[in-house]
């Protein structure tokens, strides 16, 4: 069974202009042990999503689907043991790490905040545990005296990876975790990250638009585009041979150096990805496809398998347009 | 006393990036009239923004009706303010006659506060401008200019916040004499520190954004970016202040006036209050009395908190729905 | 240490300030007051002093030399709290007229800004917790009212009612007229009787300044990302508030007090004033309506002094909360 299972996952904020469907139907599937990758430009709702397994949407979000985490329906549980569930079942590591620490309250306690909140020792031992866990990050463990304005980019975000270790979850939830670094520091975290998962055996969700983190990382990778998932399947299968005209125009955004498939000068999309009070019909990405053509406006292709393990939203796909035309 | 405005949630960077948008696809006039039109329309954009909020629209409406109240009061009858002309018998509860009653000498209290409306509003509005003009010339020097001016002008700003305003004001009023004038000034001179201050760390906070730089790269001069630059994005901040300096001011007059102060030629609310209170309105029970200025003060200074509140929420979008 | 140097920095400050308040203060009531400063001196005793004891206090306080001369010994004078003599207390020493009405002014302004700052801060602290609810909506709009009334109005008003109307109260003073009469508790009754409604009239009228500035930072606290951490760790909805949010907002709101030492001097002068108390405030009335220009200058110097004192409590007490500028 699965760690992480999503069924329709739907979050939708409510604005002064109206309802913002952020996401708009999505499934996902992690197993223990498994990273699957999340990418995806600004806007298209991958972060909301790592917001909803934990419900950390303020009030006015309608969150809508099933979301199961360890077989429990997170949005189901009562307020007691969601509590519980925070932390222990999955935890996350913010982006941002500058502003997702308390600034007067020095980083041992914050760490070991989290211990004692779910009773899994005394002050004492949290603290000490807090300390294992810096060093476990590769930090002196004497900085738990610290206050967040002693550490710099780097080493903050080594602190918000520590704290997300510090109640063993099963699986650790990576939203944008180096975009706001430097590109040293971005290396470090990442052999940090991939280091301890493979050490702890740990599930993640590694949220980032940057596409080539995720080549290295990610065991499977889903891409998204407007609220929802349009490609997804094994990373290296999906960066080198993608199947969705929109995974293509991102991945050559990307070139490796050295690899001869890049050897052509990187292509940008045009346009802007879709406001999500406006979307599209149809297909949301065809007003931007370099391969649009003639149904693309009128049908919603959903997830056609595309080879083994793998599924594209996109008419282009073999046997895509039998299957619509036969289904719809 | 008040306290110094209440910006709350403004405390340094904040406000819209007026920057020098693209022409709007008209057949193009002069880069003035451009200007003006692209002023205008922000204009008209801000008051749809205000007009959404209640608060600032009550505010308002209260404004207007004391504006009236001040016109009607300049072509109004002033014989009733006279002690040898008062008409009443003293110290009566409102009556139809008399709709807010009689002061100690028979005076009309109706009269009483509609003319004392002027010299309120007029010390009260007089006094902002002051201020205004000293505390963003002060602010504008300090964090534009920054370094040996912006040490020695906070210098001073500090030295100004720290003397409580009232036994400034007292000292100054009782050492240079009791007139409109001189309660003005004393008014002025007290209040424009916390403004400067503001004023101050929005332009800091402008000077840091990068196309302060870009433009001086280009070779704009210190005028030039004060003025087309600097000024813009901290108007904005200017005008929200300059309304809650208004109610602060009143208030200012107010207790002055009620210490004895004021200006024995004239009325003004807080003189009111204060003859109210020398003849003991309060132990003889003349509510009518105290009751009809004091109700106008808190009218008036809310009415402008308000609005200030409103600006306050339009110019900085984190807080705004509060 | 980062907090020496701090602490050093703010003292020094302090003291410029001070020496700057000084000069002002000679300036001010010296050489730009109208009348000669000798007849204020000896004006108290009015004809019964003889010409050897006018040179006699001449000398004693310099009004015979330069300016210059007049400055140094002034700042001599004042440093040995040699203050002058009153005129409207028959030439009693100022220091002497200034202890005698001092402790009932620190026990009015004591008790009205502690509960002032316990209830506005409690209240913003509920307003901003459950912003939009009926209370914050209420509390709200009584505070902006609050915040709109003169104090000495608002004390008239109490009066009439509480006083005259009622008879719960005494109409003013001090204490009674007969006080010399009551036995220990007796008279600590009467001084309570007295100083309660001055005191509730100074706690309403700032309650208003509190609640907004608290209410306002904890909103603006709200919206930081570590309130989301916090949540995410699972903490309680209590914690949240009262470690991370709180501990926050109070910052700013120390600072906006500190910034209003100033104007609630002058409020609790005209309290005073309103009803008959006899401290300071009431003090300082008397010295305005008699020219009485050496008490004056006393009290200038006095609640210039104690304003500065108290900012630099709330230095130290911000210093205290927020780690970050003990670094600076």
């Amino acid at each position: 069974m699965s760690l992480l299972s999503t069924r329709d996952l739907t979050v939708t904020y409510q604005t002064q202009g109206g309802p913002v469907p952020a996401v708009r139907g999505v499934d996902l599937e992690i197993d223990r042990g498994e990273v699957v990758g999340l990418a995806g430009e600004s806007g298209c709702g991958k972060s909301s999503i790592a917001g909803a397994i934990l419900r950390l949407h303020p009030k006015t979000a309608r969150i809508g689907g099933t979301i199961l985490l360890d077989g429990k329906d997170v949005l189901e549980l009562p307020p007691g043991k969601l509590r519980a569930l925070r932390w222990t079942g999955a935890s996350i590591v913010f982006q941002g790490a500058m502003h997702a620490m308390n600034p007067v309250q020095r980083i041992g306690a914050q760490i070991a905040e989290a211990i004692t909140t779910h009773h899994q020792a005394n002050e004492r031992e949290a603290m000490v545990r807090a300390g294992d866990l810096l060093e476990q990050v590769g930090l002196p463990g004497r900085r738990i005296d610290d206050y967040p304005h002693e550490l710099s980019g780097g080493q903050k975000q080594r602190v918000m990876v520590a704290t997300a270790l510090a109640c063993s979850p099963s699986l650790v939830v990576a939203d944008e975790p180096t975009t706001a670094l430097d590109v040293m520091v971005q290396a470090q975290v990442l052999k940090l990250l991939t280091r301890l998962q493979r050490e702890l055996g740990l599930a993640m969700l590694f949220i980032t638009h940057d596409l080539s983190v995720l080549v290295e990382v990610a065991d499977r990778l889903a891409i998204m585009y407007a609220g929802k998932i349009v490609e997804d399947g094994p990373a290296q299968r999906v960066f080198f041979e993608p199947e969705h005209p929109y995974t293509k125009s991102l991945a050559a955004s990307f070139p490796q150096i050295g690899d001869p498939r890049f050897r052509r000068a990187p292509t940008g999309l045009g346009g802007d990805p879709p406001d999500p009070q406006h979307i599209p019909g149809g297909c949301p990405f065809h007003p931007r496809c370099p391969e649009v053509f003639e149904p693309c406006p009128d049908v919603v292709p959903s997830l056609f398998p595309a080879g083994e393990g793998r599924r594209a939203a996109c008419l282009l796909v073999e046997g895509a347009i039998a299957s619509a035309r036969g289904g719809a | 006393m008040q306290t110094p405005p209440l910006h709350v949630g403004i405390d340094a960077p904040i406000g819209p990036v007026v920057d020098e948008e693209l022409p709007p696809p008209v057949p193009p006039g002069s880069p003035r009239r451009i200007r003006w039109a692209r002023r205008r329309k922000a204009l008209h954009r801000f008051w749809l923004a205000f007009r959404r909020d209640t608060m600032g629209m009550v505010g308002l409406a209260i404004l207007v009706f004391f504006i009236g109240v001040v016109i009607f009061a300049i072509f109004a009858d002033t014989s009733g303010t006279r002690i040898t002309e008062a008409t009443g018998q003293p110290l009566q509860p409102p009556s139809w006659d008399y709709p807010l009653g009689t002061d100690n000498y028979g005076r009309s209290v109706l009269t009483l506060t509609i003319q004392g409306a002027k010299v309120s509003l007029l010390v009260g509005l007089t006094a902002t401008v002051i201020t205004m003009i000293i505390g963003a010339a002060v602010g504008l020097a300090a964090g534009y200019r920054g370094g040996g001016t912006d040490t020695v002008l906070m210098r001073i700003t500090d030295w100004g916040l720290v003397i409580p305003w009232l036994v400034l004001a007292i000292s100054l009023a009782s050492i240079f004499g009791q007139s409109l004038f001189i309660i003005i000034l004393v008014i002025g001179l007290t209040t424009w520190p916390s403004t400067a201050r503001l004023v101050r760390s929005q332009v800091l906070s402008v000077k840091e954004r990068a196309y302060i730089e870009r433009s001086r790269a280009l070779g704009a001069g210190n005028w030039y970016l004060v003025t087309r630059h600097v000024l813009p994005n901290v108007m904005p901040v200017i005008m929200a202040n300059t309304v809650l300096i208004v109610a602060i001011a009143i208030l200012s007059e107010t207790a002055l006036s009620f210490l004895g102060l004021g200006d024995p030629f004239s009325i003004s609310w807080g003189q009111i209050l204060q003859q109210a209170n020398d003849a003991g309105a309060s132990t003889l029970g003349a509510w009518w009395w105290l009751g009809a200025p004091g109700v106008c003060i808190v009218l008036v200074v809310l009415a402008f908190t308000m609005i200030g509140f409103a600006l306050d929420q339009i110019i900085n979008p984190r807080i705004r729905d509060r | 240490m980062g907090t020496r140097r701090y602490i050093l920095r703010k003292l020094v400050q302090a003291f410029i300030t001070l020496v700057a308040i000084l000069i002002f203060n000679f300036f001010l009531f010296r050489v730009w007051s109208p009348g000669d400063p000798v007849s204020f001196l000896t004006r108290g005793q009015g004809a019964n002093i003889s010409e050897q004891e006018r040179q006699a206090l001449i000398e004693d306080y310099g009004l015979d030399k330069s300016t210059w001369g007049q400055f140094t010994e002034y700042m001599k004078d004042t440093l040995m709290l040699k203050l002058g003599s009153s005129s409207f207390y028959q030439g009693e020493p100022v220091m002497s007229v200034f202890l005698r009405f001092l402790w009932p002014t620190l026990l009015l302004f004591g008790i009205s800004t502690l509960f002032s700052m316990i209830i506005g801060i409690w209240l913003g602290i509920r307003s901003g917790w459950r912003r939009g609810s009926l209370f914050d909506r209420t509390s709200m709009i009584g505070s902006l009212v609050l915040y709109s009334m003169p104090e000495f109005w608002l004390g008239m008003l109490l009066l009439l009612l509480f006083s005259s109307t009622l008879g719960w109260f005494p109409v003013g003073g001090r204490i009674s007229t007969n006080a010399y009469e009551l036995s220990g508790f007796g008279n600590a009754i009467d001084v309570a009787n007295h100083l309660f409604l001055p005191v509730l009239t100074l706690t309403l009228a700032y309650i208003g300044q509190f609640y907004l500035v608290m209410r306002s930072s904890l909103l603006d606290v709200l919206g930081e990302d570590y309130i989301t951490t916090a949540r995410a760790k699972g903490v309680s909805e209590r914690q949240v508030l009262r470690h991370h949010a709180v501990r926050n907002a109070l910052l700013p709101t120390v600072t906006l007090v500190a910034l209003s030492f100033g104007y609630v001097i002058g409020g609790a002068i005209t309290v005073e004033v309103v009803f008959s108390y006899q401290g300071l405030g009431l003090l300082t009335y008397t010295a305005i309506l008699s020219k009485d220009y050496w008490l004056l200058q006393g009290m200038f110097l006095f609640f210039t002094l104690a304003v500065i004192v108290f900012n630099l409590i709330a230095d130290f007490t911000y210093a205290y909360l927020d780690p970050r500028v003990r670094e600076a």
